[in-house]
């Protein structure tokens, strides 16, 4: 993009104004830390409540941190489009012909590092609850998918996100949406944990199929998204 | 309302009443041959005149989707993102959920008569299940408000996305259950042994099926226009009121 | 002509807010858009930017035509709305370096700006969130300024300020001309906006007049 002066702003740099603007508000406001965090390890908690059972929490504790990182995921893409859509900063994103497919990747990888910072909490919840244990390479694996499955899901949810923000409903619509899309990754990432668990006998090796489902998908929906997020928010 | 509109004002053309007429006496036929001409399965016994509704409305759902996909395409192509490619992907993805509807249901009913049960996790149905839930958001995207061609650009790159998801959806759900379950699910039309009336009625179902699909399609298509006319036209009678407005005062 | 509107209506919902305006502004003038609420101001001002599609008519804005490519205008001018468009968890020198960041401007146009605004040290240490509705659109405007837009246009730019801001607002302005903008301006503040104002345009019921 071409400002004013003529010269030219590098993608890179609008890239990082957004990343740290999105992550120095969440420093200043705390929302997930304050406020989806303990959301997110009330759910775990509710499914110990629930399920009742030692053998059964352990065998299915790689599925309730995924499901409680989709839950969450819905209140943190809602909580980044708010704060762009409180005061208007979206509409002067776009008045101001700020190149639209770097602020996706900015707020995609803000998102991304907010979901780690969840994910690595709940993984240390259920080995602390659910009794999970983990070896060196079930770990390398684990570590692996997270990465891996957080960039699908900050592409997506940003997204969707951007094409949602500002549209009446949006609460219910974001699920609706987002859901069905994210399946691939809740069944692929699930595996995945379970076999870098050991969950039901699972050997680590079984894991690393799944970690290629999760890149297909995170590169697919990072070139849609780069593609597609421009012509979603526009008016 | 003017003329423009009464002119408009019907749905129907001489093209669809043809297909129309041609829809009924092809599903006559289809519900005759299905329910008394064609014999029982040795096997699954009555329960499989289904297969006369559950396969053809099953074709016609993911013909549906295609066909949104390839219009939502075409509009977001096109140099003039002419309106009429939007009206049809809208009209067949509406069109395209009911058939999925049909289909989950009356799959889910034969699956209770030959598997015991209303639902396997077969990454088929599973997908099925998805690509409903996924037009349903599509459908809900087309209710957003804003502008016509917002509206029109929004739901064509979410269609362009479904396509995106769909492939990734099925192919996990087959990976999943390939590591996880050994047994295959029975295929319920691989079971069938089928004999010449049979097939003949089967491919008559999806004949007439595709009829209705045109049929109701093009209708909807027409009643989306229609409103967008009468939209159009209403514009000329608002913008007259709005100019009032100043006089008024 | 650097604004060329030709009858263009523009539609919100079926609702046509402009219905047929046709109007042409020149470059350096500073115009005031007047009218009552509802009139349409909001929305022509809005179209100015290229944020809104033209449903008939023709629209030709710094040389871009609206109908067929409303985004090249963009990067022209600089519009601020009802909205602020600043982040309240940021303080003031955050909001402005984001933008200087964005459009690539240096930090003595961000001093500058800012300078003109009357943003002092004090006032950019806090938080937009705790700052008055005045002192928030000093900060709007001054990310105009570090934008340096041709074309300005402000819905109700005096609202919210004390009268010192207004007088320094009005002084920004007429500068902003001098250095080559063009500015397009509603404002409930009859007497102050007809003092800074080069010339008026009535907006009632959707259709621009002439005063």
């Amino acid at each position: 993009m071409k400002n004013i002066s003529g010269t030219k702003v590098a993608k890179g740099k609008v890239v990082s104004a957004v990343l740290l603007k999105d992550l120095r508000i969440e420093l200043r406001s705390r929302v997930v830390t304050n406020q989806v965090l303990p959301f997110a390890g009330l759910v775990m908690v509710m499914f110990a409540f629930a399920l009742d059972n030692d053998d059964v929490l352990e065998r299915v504790a790689a599925g309730l941190i995924w499901l409680a990182t989709l839950f969450s995921l819905f209140m943190i893409v809602q909580r980044s489009f708010a704060i762009d859509t409180a005061d208007g900063a979206l509409d002067s994103l776009r008045v101001a012909g700020i190149d639209l497919a770097a602020v996706f990747f900015g707020k995609a990888i803000a998102l991304a590092l907010k979901l780690i910072a969840l994910e690595v909490v709940l993984i240390c919840g259920a080995v602390l609850l659910y009794r999970v244990d983990l070896s060196a390479n079930g770990l390398v694996l684990l570590v692996t998918c997270v990465l891996c499955a957080t960039s699908g899901l900050a592409f997506v949810g940003t997204l969707y996100g951007g094409l949602t923000a500002g549209a009446k409903g949006r609460e219910t619509l974001l699920p609706l949406l987002l859901l069905p899309v994210v399946a691939p990754v809740l069944i692929a990432a699930t595996r995945a944990t379970e076999a870098a668990f050991g969950s039901g006998g699972a050997q680590t090796s079984e894991g690393w199929a799944w970690i290629g489902l999760l890149t297909v998908f995170a590169a697919v929906f990072g070139v849609g998204g780069s593609l597609a997020f421009g012509s979603l928010i526009d008016e | 309302m003017s003329q423009v509109l009464q002119r408009t004002s019907a749905t129907g053309t001489r093209a669809t009443r043809v297909i129309g007429a041609t829809s009924i006496l092809v599903m006559a036929w289809v519900v005759v041959s299905g329910l008394l001409l064609t014999p029982q399965d040795v096997v699954q016994g009555e329960s499989v005149r289904i297969m006369y509704v559950h396969v053809p409305s099953a074709w016609i759902a993911y013909l549906a989707f295609i066909f949104t996909a390839v219009a939502s395409a075409s509009w977001l192509i096109s140099k003039k993102h002419s309106m009429g490619f939007d009206r049809f992907a809208g009209a067949s993805a509406e069109v395209g959920v009911m058939f999925m509807a049909i289909t989950l249901v009356t799959g889910s009913l034969w699956g209770r008569l030959t598997w015991g049960e209303f639902w396997q996790w077969d990454p088929r149905l599973t997908t099925t299940a998805f690509l409903f839930v996924t037009y349903i958001g599509y459908l809900a995207v087309r209710r957003l408000e804003g502008s016509v061609e917002q509206r029109a650009r929004r739901s064509a790159v979410v269609a362009m996305l479904a396509v995106l998801e769909i492939p990734l959806v099925h192919f996990s759900v087959v990976l999943w259950r390939s590591l996880h379950q050994g047994a295959t699910v029975l295929n319920p039309n691989g079971d069938v042994k089928m004999d010449d009336l049979m097939l003949f009625t089967l491919f008559s179902g999806v004949v007439g099926f595709t009829l209705v699909f045109i049929w109701l399609v093009l209708h909807r298509q027409r009643t989306m226009l229609l409103v967008d006319l009468a939209n159009n036209q209403g514009l000329d009678s608002a913008i007259v009121a709005r100019r009032a407005e100043g006089s008024a005062n | 002509m650097i604004v060329n509107f030709s009858d263009v209506v523009i539609v919100y919902d079926n609702f046509p807010a402009l219905a047929g305006a046709s109007f042409e502004i020149a470059s350096g003038e500073i115009v005031l858009l007047q009218g009552p609420n509802g009139a349409g101001k909001t929305t022509l001002l809005r179209a100015c930017a290229g944020l809104l599609p033209i449903a008939r008519g023709t629209a030709t804005v710094l040389g871009c035509d609206l109908s067929v490519e409303r985004s090249a205008v963009r990067t022209k001018v600089g519009l601020l709305g009802h909205a602020n468009g600043l982040f309240q968890d940021l303080t003031v020198a955050e909001n402005m370096s984001f933008w200087s960041r964005l459009i690539g401007a240096s930090d003595r146009d961000v001093e500058t700006a800012m300078q003109i605004m009357g943003l002092s040290d004090r006032l950019s240490a806090i938080r937009v969130a705790n700052l008055s509705a005045g002192q928030r659109r000093r900060c709007a405007l001054a990310t105009l300024i570090v934008r340096r837009a041709q074309l300005w246009l402000l819905d109700e730019p005096h609202a919210g300020l004390d009268s010192q801001g207004r007088d320094e607002l009005d002084k920004t302005l007429r500068s902003a001309r001098e250095a080559g903008a063009t500015v397009v301006f509603a404002s409930h503040e009859i007497d102050r906006a007809q003092n800074l104002a080069t010339r008026f345009l009535n907006v009632v019921g959707g259709v621009v007049t002439a005063s």
